[in-house]
């Protein structure tokens, strides 16, 4: 009867449909609750924000001063206004103003992420090349090349990021020259910051696709492609290959969020322009608007990347549709 | 393990245990060497002067900047202060740091975790929203926003990397905890008329806790790298004493003199991660692979 099959086909997708609603709902709970706690954990802070408005535990404002300040931010209203008039603000995409330049974070944080936000992008995108590449070259090869790949994967993917990039930075800028030492924003300044975020990133996916392609190389399928007389790259590239990367595109999700973090370390490194900087000069001297700001940005993007990959899952693999 | 499985109803077992005996003997090496490095680095920790003649801050300004040598071996900063006798000395710090971090970590993760597995629906829901949004944040960015409201220095790094890392493993703790509470053991005890009590000291607890003596040995390799990496942005430990991240914010500045300045306190941390790090993963294999792995 087609009326049935259309009848379920309608049916899964309904409930598709429910599941993805829910999952956008669920992001937006969490969001909420994210920046409530951005904002209680901020006001638990020890130490007056008045004062470090007006120039820290040095200076010597007069009382006068510090309570036009309290007015002029608010800090003089109970919390709870308070917190009303930041979450009213954050829908509006307003973030406040930063203690200490001065300027409105929204503007900050808009002038300084288009660097992050390349740096993040290309280093994932170049962490994947490294790891596939790695994983078509080194798994299920003789012994010793196996163990090489996953050896190296082991090591590379345990190494700080600050230090690989220094070492990065004195072997391919100070000794051989072949890139800017720091600062550049062009291409080529780009490639050493983005291999230091690549590379362990690329030992954590590299791990998990070697894993997955070993097991898929064992499946009944390769055999049978082999004995359709399939070549062995063919076999790699056209069938293990597409199921070993989809452990890795889970991942994806929470590298996108770590690469954000991270770039905080390397930026410091290579001394580049971007939220990195930011955040760090905003902690260092407690400008809790700016770090709020550039915290809840990282959190939706991590959050929005996870769950843009579940979706992905959904429309990739229909064994999870029907499923729970 | 899937691989040598297949292989073995392929090819029969002998090739199979003679592969396992190589993979073994070539991972035994690793464990010891390993094992070694824990050990030497114990020993820095504990008495430094064992290993290292000088003292870690006697300043030589007639001395700086030596390149490595005979005499100095890991070569000599910008106030002609030895870096073998620095890294030496820094172990202390950076070892106790993330030997703490790890502890106070896990304690919030136990707590967590077991009141969430035991504690039935509603507070498992409540806790693993909590969670959720935890999770939101990558756990450096965790630590950042810790240190951002409480301010520089040491405590506050240990405890902004623990907080960093808690919620990893309170999840894993809780996921490990439902799991045993579901087993047939459990169910056992529950059927002998043993009391809930009982059962959740004697059987739940103890079997749930089991896997965290693997998750805490890594986890203080990535304590160490984390709480080296908020020294090494200046917002950890500062730069005259000689743990090793504040050691490379120090040297910093004169890369381009000195690259064993930068160097070999780095390698020190990588050193020391990766030991602790394999360590680790032995004693998962010993646990999964149960007696005869």
């Amino acid at each position: 009867m087609p009326s049935l099959s259309t009848k379920v086909g309608l049916w899964t997708r309904h409930r598709m449909l429910r599941r993805l609603v829910g999952r956008v709902a669920g992001v937006v709970g969490v969001l909420f609750a994210v920046s409530t706690l951005t904002f209680l954990a901020a006001h638990l802070m020890p130490g007056d924000p008045a004062l470090t408005i007006l120039g820290g535990a040095g200076s010597h404002p007069t009382r006068v001063e510090l309570l036009a300040i309290d007015r002029q931010y608010g800090f003089d209203k109970s919390l709870v206004v308070q917190y009303v008039t930041f979450t009213g603000h954050l829908l509006l995409g307003n973030l406040g103003t930063s203690y200490i330049l001065k300027e409105r974070v929204s503007t900050i944080i808009a002038q300084q992420m288009g660097p992050t936000f390349v740096l993040t992008i290309v280093s994932l995108v170049l962490s994947w090349v490294l790891a596939v590449g790695g994983t078509l070259l080194t798994a299920r090869r003789n012994r010793y090349t196996s163990a090489f790949g996953s050896g190296a994967e082991i090591f590379v993917a345990g190494l700080p990021q600050y230090w690989l990039g220094i070492i990065l930075m004195v072997v391919f800028a100070f000794r051989l020259r072949w890139f800017p030492v720091e600062g550049g924003t062009g291409v080529a300044g780009l490639v050493l910051p983005a291999l230091t975020l690549a590379i362990p990133l690329a030992g954590f996916i590299g791990q998990v696709t070697r894993d997955e392609f070993s097991s898929v190389m064992e499946q009944p399928f390769v055999l049978s492609a082999r004995t359709r007389g399939m070549g062995d790259t063919g076999v790699r590239v056209r069938h293990a290959l597409r199921h070993s990367i989809l452990p890795g595109i889970t991942l994806s999700g929470w590298a996108l969020g770590s690469l954000f973090s991270t770039a905080v370390i390397v930026e410091a490194v290579f001394a580049r322009q971007g939220l990195g900087q930011v955040l760090v000069n905003a902690v260092s001297q407690r400008d809790i608007p700016v770090v709020i700001g550039v915290t809840l940005l990282v959190a939706v993007v991590y959050v929005v990347a996870n769950l843009l990959v579940d979706l992905v899952y959904l429309v990739a693999d229909p064994r999870l549709r029907s499923a729970g | 393990m899937v691989t040598s499985l297949t292989e073995a109803l392929v090819v029969g077992p002998g090739i199979e245990t003679h592969v396992r005996r190589r993979r073994r003997l070539s991972f035994r090496l690793g464990v010891w060497l390993s094992a070694l490095l824990v050990v030497f680095v114990t020993v820095a920790a504990v008495d430094p002067s064992l290993l290292a003649s000088g003292a870690p801050d006697t300043i030589n300004l007639g001395h700086s900047f030596i390149a490595p040598s005979w005499s100095h071996l890991l070569g000599t900063d910008p106030s002609g202060r030895d870096v073998y006798t620095r890294v030496i000395y820094g172990a202390r710090q950076s070892l106790v740091i993330g030997l703490l971090a790890t502890l106070i970590a896990m304690v919030i993760a136990i707590i967590l975790g077991v009141t969430a597995g035991l504690g039935g629906r509603w507070v498992d829901a409540l806790i693993n929203r909590f969670l959720e949004v935890l999770f939101a944040f990558p756990g450096l960015l965790l630590a950042f926003l810790f240190v951002a409201i409480f301010g520089t220095g040491v405590v506050t790094e240990v405890v902004a990397v623990a907080v960093g890392s808690a919620p990893g493993y309170a999840r894993m703790i809780r996921g490990q905890v439902l799991a045993v509470k579901g087993s047939g053991y459990v169910e056992a005890a529950y059927a002998l008329g043993h009391a809930p009590r009982r059962v959740i000291s004697r059987q739940i607890v103890p079997n749930a806790m089991r896997p965290l003596v693997v998750l805490a040995t890594m986890g203080v390799g990535q304590s160490i790298v984390w709480a080296s990496s908020l020294s090494f942005l200046g917002l950890g430990v500062a730069p005259p004493s000689p743990e090793w991240g504040a050691m490379l914010d120090a040297g910093r500045d004169y890369t381009l003199q000195a690259w064993w300045l930068e160097i070999f306190p780095g390698l020190a941390i990588v050193l020391c991660t990766l030991a602790v790090t394999s360590l680790g993963r032995y004693f998962q294999q010993k646990l999964d692979g149960g007696i005869g792995a």
